[in-house]
């Protein structure tokens, strides 16, 4: 009978604690958990993250959601936005372009004709300035949030958490997920940080207060 | 499956076979070390980058009030892990196995390498991308993959500078920091197939052509191959941690993603993520978050690649696991925080180290997963005494590793191994000579003589062969005129010695009065 080498690591592994016996351990999890912030405070630490990031960064109530947006995709020219197949439509009524929702059939090199990409989101930490992406379906597949090079995201306040075990335990774990903090980066040529390398070069967040 | 039935002595795991992947130099770190220490480039551009991440690394773990718990939770984390390695990776296998993934296991680098190799030939594909991971770096994947015919794509900027000059990595985090924009952009043009002629050096456009390179193989290369920054047991999702969106890249759009995670990669739950994802980007390039994190389980339908598969790799891992103080180095998260504090790595650069993993924990880790007396002169053996033991590594480490304490352990474990080595005698001899107070006095009026060999500065500069290792880079002082001892059965010891006594019976009446209040 050969063994395999599954039997054979876990076998060395059995071997290496009988030979090296450790006591068992007590995890101290005396870090910062289950915080909250007022709504105000949280507001402002997530904006001044992601202009830190050198995100884009606007804030409006629930009812002017879809102006906004149109301002966003105007300014930046936006001709052919993405658009997950769960999202709002309504947020699209002031955008006069082609709207393109996405399918899981739909091929990548299609995704990277769009000029930019219109998505909801899961849960934000406020401290972090990270969004979290979980596929759901006014979010989209990963590959529509990462093709085009634009992304413009709408973040509702009330998904937004203080900190990063906050924001943890408030997702799904079997579910695909991206964290974005900021537009891509690179340090790699002499440390000299190059923002956009190939995911969106611009990220755009709508942060809506009153939602 | 059932668990094989333990029979007899358990047995010392291998290491990492001898002559296989990129665990090893071909010259010991002094040599190396001499040669890149010309290096006046790579010694200003490693100043400006340590510097550079190590300020940032501070401001952002001083805004938290919580760091050192974070640290302390991080650390017997991975302690735990390591207790119940066993259990959590099997938990792991049957978790991926469960949302749709293949699990594969590799004792060592050459069958991981086969593994993956036969994974990509099974796609018909000539072709991988990957993402930046230091477990295929360490089993020289790359080079494996291209002798079977398939050409692997590195996609992480500073990866492709790398690969595209035929290079080695000399930081963790910033592997091609030893070259400058100039010479990037000559590596672009000569490398990149269709780059414009007129590329120049600045940064942003030297990333730009990287990115126009790369997004055609992102589209339509359909295998990638990464690492993994962390194996969730408790729900077999995996992650991979970046900052350009080539890992996101190779992650979602290729139908085939095979990834590479050593053993202890693994964490039990996935809140534990909670702790890591504070620690691992503050220490590693100073930010509060990095720009992008994936985690998947498994294969979704309809989202990303639909066929996953993880290698889960040993190569000497185990070894590492079998040795007490050593196995703490597995706790490492690959922050490279150790690096920047280092005045050794400074000045020296990663190539020294001869290793994938070069720094203080490159000094801990790669003498364990592949050894350090396989052969004479093995230039592992030089990687323990690579340090000054300042400490700093220890107070940067995220997870607390004590490497200083390990560099010590190694250092006397080679001692040990090396049987018959002049410095071995000579310890033997001080242990015996120390052994023995009548002895000790002789040979401490021998060392007397050791004036002789003084220059008029007082300082030894070369010491008789088999101290001649230690003089070749330091000076020693000359033993005293007289020992301690002989001084203190002096007439002039004995009168010093009556005076400290009074002193220190005056001060201890003075000082009487209340404590001060602890600060």
């Amino acid at each position: 009978m050969t063994v395999t080498a599954r039997e054979t690591i876990l076998a060395r592994i059995r071997d290496a604690q009988a030979l090296a016996p450790a006591p068992a351990v007590d995890i101290p999890r005396d870090y910062r958990t289950d915080r909250t912030l007022p709504d105000a405070d949280r507001l402002a630490l997530l904006a001044d993250r992601l202009v830190d990031y050198k995100a884009e960064v606007h804030t409006c109530t629930a009812d002017r959601t879809s102006e906004v947006i149109a301002d966003v995709l105007r300014e930046r020219g936006v001709c052919r936005l993405g658009i997950p197949p769960g999202l709002d439509r309504t947020w699209l009524s002031a955008y006069e372009g082609e709207v393109h929702t996405d399918s899981a059939d739909t091929p990548a090199p299609e995704l990277d004709a769009l000029d930019a990409v219109l998505t909801s989101s899961a849960v934000t930490c406020a401290e972090t300035g990270t969004i979290f992406l979980d596929a759901s379906p006014d979010q989209g597949r990963r590959a529509l949030t990462l093709v085009p090079d634009l992304h413009v995201c709408v973040v509702d306040l009330s998904s937004v958490t203080a900190g990063v075990p906050e924001a943890v335990s408030r997702l799904t774990p079997t579910r695909p997920t991206t964290l974005i903090s900021g537009p891509s980066a690179t340090s790699d040529v002499e440390l000299e940080r190059v923002e956009g390398v190939h995911g969106p070069r611009t990220l755009a967040v709508v942060i809506r207060t009153d939602v | 499956m059932s668990t094989p039935t333990y029979l007899g002595m358990p047995a010392l795991p291998p290491r990492s076979p001898y002559g296989t992947g990129n665990l090893r130099g071909d010259r010991t770190f002094p040599k190396a070390a001499h040669d890149e220490l010309r290096n006046d480039q790579l010694r200003r551009n490693l100043g400006k980058a340590t510097h550079t991440i190590r300020a940032k690394r501070l401001a952002v773990t001083g805004e938290l009030p919580d760091w050192e718990a974070l640290r302390d939770a991080g650390s017997a984390i991975k302690t735990d892990t390591m207790n119940r390695l066993p259990e959590l990776l099997e938990q792991l296998e049957a978790k991926v196995t469960e949302a749709g993934g293949t699990v594969h296991w590799a004792r060592d680098g050459a069958e991981a390498n086969d593994i993956v190799t036969r994974l990509v030939q099974q796609t018909g594909s000539d072709e991988v991308i990957k993402v930046k991971s230091m477990a295929t770096q360490e089993i020289g994947l790359n080079e494996h993959l291209a002798d079977q015919g398939i050409k692997a794509h590195e996609t992480d900027l500073a990866e492709l500078i790398v690969q595209l000059a035929d290079d080695k990595p000399s930081h963790i985090l910033v592997p091609a920091i030893h070259r400058n924009r100039d010479e990037i952009r000559e590596i672009f043009r000569a490398g990149i197939p269709g780059v414009d002629p007129e590329l120049d050096a600045v940064p942003a456009h030297l990333a730009a052509a990287a990115r126009t390179y790369l997004r055609e193989k992102f589209l339509t290369t359909p295998v990638a191959v990464s690492g993994a920054n962390f194996g969730i047991a408790e729900t077999g999702t995996l992650s991979v941690v970046e900052s350009e969106g080539n890992g996101r890249m190779c992650l979602t759009l290729p139908d085939t993603l095979i990834t590479v995670m050593g053993i202890e990669k693994v964490l039990p739950r996935y809140a534990d993520l909670e702790v890591f994802l504070q620690l691992l980007p503050r220490s590693s390039t100073g930010e509060r978050m990095n720009p992008y994190t994936s985690l998947w389980t498994g294969v979704t339908p309809g989202d990303g690649p639909q066929n996953f598969h993880l290698v889960l790799l040993d190569n000497g891992r185990t070894a590492a696991l079998a040795d007490r103080i050593g196995r703490q180095a597995l706790n490492c998260i690959r922050c490279s925080a150790c690096l920047n504090v280092c005045p050794v790595y400074e000045r020296a650069g990663g190539h020294a180290y001869g290793s994938t993993y070069p720094g203080p924990i490159g000094a801990v880790l790669t003498p364990q997963l592949a050894g350090m007396d396989a052969s004479a002169d093995d230039p592992n053996s030089s990687l323990p005494y690579a340090s000054t033991l300042c400490g700093a590594c220890y107070d940067a480490c995220p997870v607390k590793i004590d490497i200083p304490s390990l560099l010590v352990e190694l250092r006397h474990q080679h001692t040990e191994a090396v049987g018959r080595a002049p410095e071995k005698l000579a310890m033997k001899a001080a242990a015996a000579v120390m052994g023995r107070p009548g002895v000790y006095r002789t040979a401490q009026k021998a060392a007397g003589l050791g004036r002789a060999l003084a220059g008029r500065d007082g300082q030894i500069s070369h010491l008789p062969p088999p101290f001649n290792g230690w003089s070749a880079s330091r000076d020693t002082p000359a033993p005293p005129r007289q020992s301690f001892r002989a001084w203190l059965g002096s007439a002039e010891g004995a009168e010093a010695l009556r005076a400290a006594a009074e002193e220190g019976v005056r001060s201890r009446t003075e000082a009487d009065g209340p404590d001060e209040e602890e600060q």
